[in-house]
């Protein structure tokens, strides 16, 4: 429905956006992931309109908009801060967009009373949206979104301004209604738990570019490259050199790793040794990966503990089920089948 | 907490007696004076259209001068705002220039371009080949209002574009998304969320088109004469001290009211939430429509901004007649003449203003105010910093001599203090103080945020390191203070320079002040009182042009001053 084409865009005169190109389907909801400053706000702010890209096209079932006045496109879009018009109550809020369209006086009405059912905030109707809660102002400035019912929505980081609890409550809220209302849907965001926990597919975003895509479990299980790794804090990286199809040289000693066709031997590459798949003790020594760890500090996390421990010079994160104490000497091992190859970002 | 306490009673004390003898007493003295003739004579003094007659002009005129001012200010306030451009700093900063200069510069500079001296009418006679001025729009209200708009465009781009680059984008934006086309989103949503500082703006020219004293007198002429000038004819060329008084109490009242309205408006519920930190808002015209309106705008600001100042400037160094006394050879073209003039003292002249002394005259004048005012202002700011309910009574108390104009004080003065010591001798110290209570709420409002912005941390830091509470204020205080210090010793100094209202009431022959030599020379007939005028102005406009530079240099981003 959605394609956007090999977009370029400059800010302050250095290159943001270098050659953004992807597409969104019906009623699928993707999420646009990256750190703060990658051009994530950017790139939807192109697809609203708002901005213009410096080269590249924006099509919607396959009709250009690359230059189509924002009010023409009929995209909604959520902004970080809402936006809410301050000078209006919470139902002119949600009636503005349907106001602008041109639709009747008693429909406007009817719209906007169910939207405010939907958010369970008929009682608010006539309140300043000043005098509104941060949780509010989020689900009227959705409502507001959805209301003039558009053909695609973008919503950048609208869980941002929230603190934490209230974040993890809304975003169940937010994934049923985003479901719900069965629009394609591009969600931006630099929080990885918000981003696997809607997204049917992920794009992310580092140095202007879109480095991955696809399926959260699939980004999870495959990380493109090392950046996608850290930044999904997915585990311990270490540098390594593939000597042989299924060995590598490393700083911990030589690994076995499963076989990665797509690295040349004898080049670079980056181990991701995952802290949850790390084994211990008797299960460990069996293991040709095995290596003698010291541990330096210990947490206790509930299901297990955190323990960082020395190989060699190598720290590494390791999560383990005992309770040992720092300063003992215990073993680790990761099954190959267990480790990832990663090419250098 | 006990000494604190004593303490903040000694810092209301001194501006309080210096408010109580110098405002408020010739305030009180005003209404006695009307009161006590009304008791002897019934309202016999005054015809009702000696009031209305004025008082309609006046507010007609104020109601013009802002909606032009509105009509070119506001489309400018949105060029500086949103638009990026070569020269677009220096043609800011020119804007801004007119709101500093003294209103006698103003009028005199207006006078060479409109004047029938002036430079339209001298290049009309030259084209026609007449001899005499073709136009003369000088004491007229075309004139009056051209010099309003001048003044007060500033204060609007100034006002306005400030809201203006604060206003965060996203809400336009959100309008747009919302299927807004740009003209609804600026109707609907842009336009009502700037409608309070457009109305703050508006309302705060209009008091000064209001109250407008100088330019009117010099501009408008006998027939065109508002309130302010009234009262000033009323009590220097008619005597009538109580029908001046009079209109004083309605000037009063009306600037009241106008003061009232706009503290009204300056809680909006909504004010806080919709500025955001200044945005970059700013972009190149990209389109052709984008393009036209910058280019006319910028052309019509540096006609508006730079003619009445560059006009005045040359007018200055040219000459083209006679001057009185002079027969038969005489230069035509340019001369130094007016300069040199001003520095030669012709004591057997007929001539009662003499400009040397003017000008020694008007720098001690403005030095003792510089030291008056911002020691005052120091004192007054720190007592209303302290919070409780010492400060709540006291706030109004003080904030009222904002209300009062320039006219009003010199009239009080006039009448309270026309009796020795205050009228022997060749120095009337009056004048100095008559600037220092003009100049006061400026102080006030540089120094009392900066004194507020100091976090009370650092002093009780200090103190729990074992300074001394003087030691507190040397250490801490004055170090951060300084800055806001210096602004005000600058503004203090620039605003007693070119006071006129309270000097035209003061100053005497003998102890004539630059402003009111200047309004005395371009009275008179003859070339060379004009050059000199125009000599003197210029001299005037150069010092409080680096006056305000100054300021603008030193001040902290973000204050503002009205």
């Amino acid at each position: 429905m959605l394609r956007v084409e090999d977009i370029y865009k400059d800010y302050d005169g250095k290159p943001l956006l270098k050659g953004i190109t992807f597409e969104v389907q019906e009623g699928e909801l993707v999420c646009l992931l990256g750190s703060s400053g990658s051009g994530k706000s950017t790139m939807l702010r192109i697809i609203a309109g708002l901005e213009e890209p410096k080269s590249g096209k924006v099509y919607w079932k396959g009709e250009d908009f690359t230059d189509k006045p924002t009010h023409e496109r009929g995209f909604g879009l959520m902004f970080q801060d809402y936006a809410l018009f301050p000078h209006r109550s919470v139902a002119e809020n949600i009636a503005f967009g349907l106001r602008m369209v041109g639709r009747s006086k008693p429909e406007i009405d009817s719209l906007v009373e169910k939207s405010l059912a939907n958010i369970r905030m008929q009682e608010f109707a006539d309140r300043p949206v000043t005098e509104l809660s941060g949780g509010e102002q989020q689900r009227v400035a959705l409502a507001r979104a959805l209301a003039p019912d558009p053909y695609l929505l973008m919503l950048d980081e609208p869980l941002g301004a929230l603190d934490h609890n209230l974040r993890t409550e809304l975003l169940k809220d937010l994934r049923k209604r985003l479901h719900d209302s069965q629009k394609p849907v591009i969600y931006v965001t630099h929080d990885q738990e918000e981003a696997f926990a809607l997204a049917d597919r992920l794009l992310l975003l580092h140095d202007g570019k879109l480095v991955q895509e696809g399926a959260p479990e699939r980004v999870f299980n495959q990380p493109a490259n090392t950046w996608v790794a850290s930044f999904l804090g997915l585990g311990n990286l270490v540098p390594a050199k593939l000597i042989s199809p299924n060995r590598v040289e490393t700083d911990l000693g030589q690994l076995e790793v499963p076989i990665a066709p797509e690295i040349e031997p004898g080049s670079d590459c980056v181990m991701l040794l995952r802290p949850d798949d790390a084994l211990f003790g008797e299960n460990a020594i069996s293991l040709s990966n095995y290596l003698r760890a010291v541990i330096r500090d210990s947490v206790f996390l509930g299901n297990y503990f955190r323990l960082e421990v020395m190989v060699g010079q190598t720290i590494l994160q390791v999560h383990s089920p005992h309770p040992d104490a720092i300063g003992e000497t215990i073993s680790i091992a990761w099954p190959a089948s267990s480790l990832q190859c990663l090419p250098v970002a | 907490m006990k000494r604190s306490g004593s303490l903040t009673w000694l810092l209301w004390l001194i501006p309080l007696v210096f408010l109580l003898f110098f405002f408020y007493q010739p305030l009180l003295a005003i209404f006695r004076q009307v009161f006590s003739e009304r008791f002897n004579q019934g309202w016999q003094f005054f015809s009702w259209a000696q009031i209305t007659r004025p008082l309609l002009f006046t507010l007609w005129q104020a109601f013009l001068s802002t909606l032009l001012t509105l009509i070119v200010g506001l489309p400018a306030a949105y060029l500086f705002a949103r638009f990026e451009f070569a020269g677009r700093k220096w043609l800011h900063t020119l804007s801004l220039l007119p709101f500093i200069l003294p209103t006698v510069v103003v009028a005199t500079a207006f006078n060479t371009l409109i004047g029938p001296r002036g430079w339209l009418n001298l290049i009309l006679m030259d084209l026609l080949n007449l001899s005499n001025p073709p136009v003369n729009l000088l004491n007229s209200l075309p004139a009056i209002l051209l010099a309003h708009v001048f003044y007060n465009t500033s204060i609007i781009i100034r006002m306005v574009g400030n809201s203006l680059t604060r206003l965060n984008p996203h809400y336009d934006e959100a309008a747009r998304v919302l299927n807004a086309k740009p003209w609804q989103a600026f109707r609907e949503v842009s336009l009502p969320l700037l409608m309070p500082s457009i109305l703050g703006a508006s309302l705060l020219v209009f008091l000064f088109d209001f109250t407008s004293f100088g330019v009117v007198l010099m501009l408008g002429g006998p027939q065109y004469a508002t309130v302010e000038v009234e009262i000033y004819t009323q009590a220097m060329s008619r005597f009538n001290l109580p029908m001046a008084g009079l209109l004083s109490m309605i000037q009063l009242v009306v600037t009241f009211l106008i003061t009232l309205a706009q503290n009204r408006l300056k809680n909006p519920r909504f004010g806080k939430a919709v500025l955001s930190s200044e945005q970059k808002t700013r972009q190149q015209p990209v389109n052709m429509r984008q393009k036209i309106f910058v280019i006319l705008m910028c052309l019509l600001l540096v006609v508006l901004f730079v003619s009445p100042i560059l006009s005045l400037v040359s007018r200055s160094l040219v000459t083209f007649e006679a001057a009185r006394g002079e027969r038969g050879e005489f230069e035509t073209g340019f001369t130094t003449r007016y300069y040199t003039e001003l520095f030669q003292n012709r004591t057997g002249s007929i001539f009662y203003a003499n400009p040397l002394a003017a000008i020694r005259n008007s720098l001690v004048y403005s030095v003792l105010t510089m030291l008056i005012a911002t020691s005052l202002g120091l004192l007054s700011a720190y007592a209303l910093s302290r919070s409780g309910k010492l400060t709540r009574w006291m706030e109004p108390f003080f904030m009222l001599p904002l209300g009062a104009s320039a006219v009003i004080l010199g009239l009080g003065f006039l009448i309270t203090f026309n009796n020795p010591p205050w009228t022997s001798g060749r120095f009337p110290i009056l004048i100095p103080i008559a600037h220092s209570l003009i100049a006061l709420p400026f102080v006030v409002r540089t120094i009392l945020p900066a004194i507020q912005g100091i976090p009370h941390s650092l002093r009780e830091a200090a103190r729990v390191m074992g300074a001394k509470p003087w030691k507190v204020i040397r250490e801490i205080d004055l170090p951060i203070l300084l800055r806001a210090v210096i602004v005000s010793l600058a503004f203090s100094f620039t605003i007693s320079l070119g006071e006129f209202g309270a000097s035209s009431f003061l100053a005497n022959a003998r102890t004539p002040t630059i402003p009111v030599t200047i309004f005395r020379y371009i009275s008179q007939p003859g070339a060379l009182n004009y050059g000199q005028a125009l000599a003197m102005s210029t001299l005037l406009l150069l010092t409080s042009a680096a006056g305000s530079l100054l300021i603008e240099k030193i001040r902290l981003p973000g204050e503002e001053l009205f």
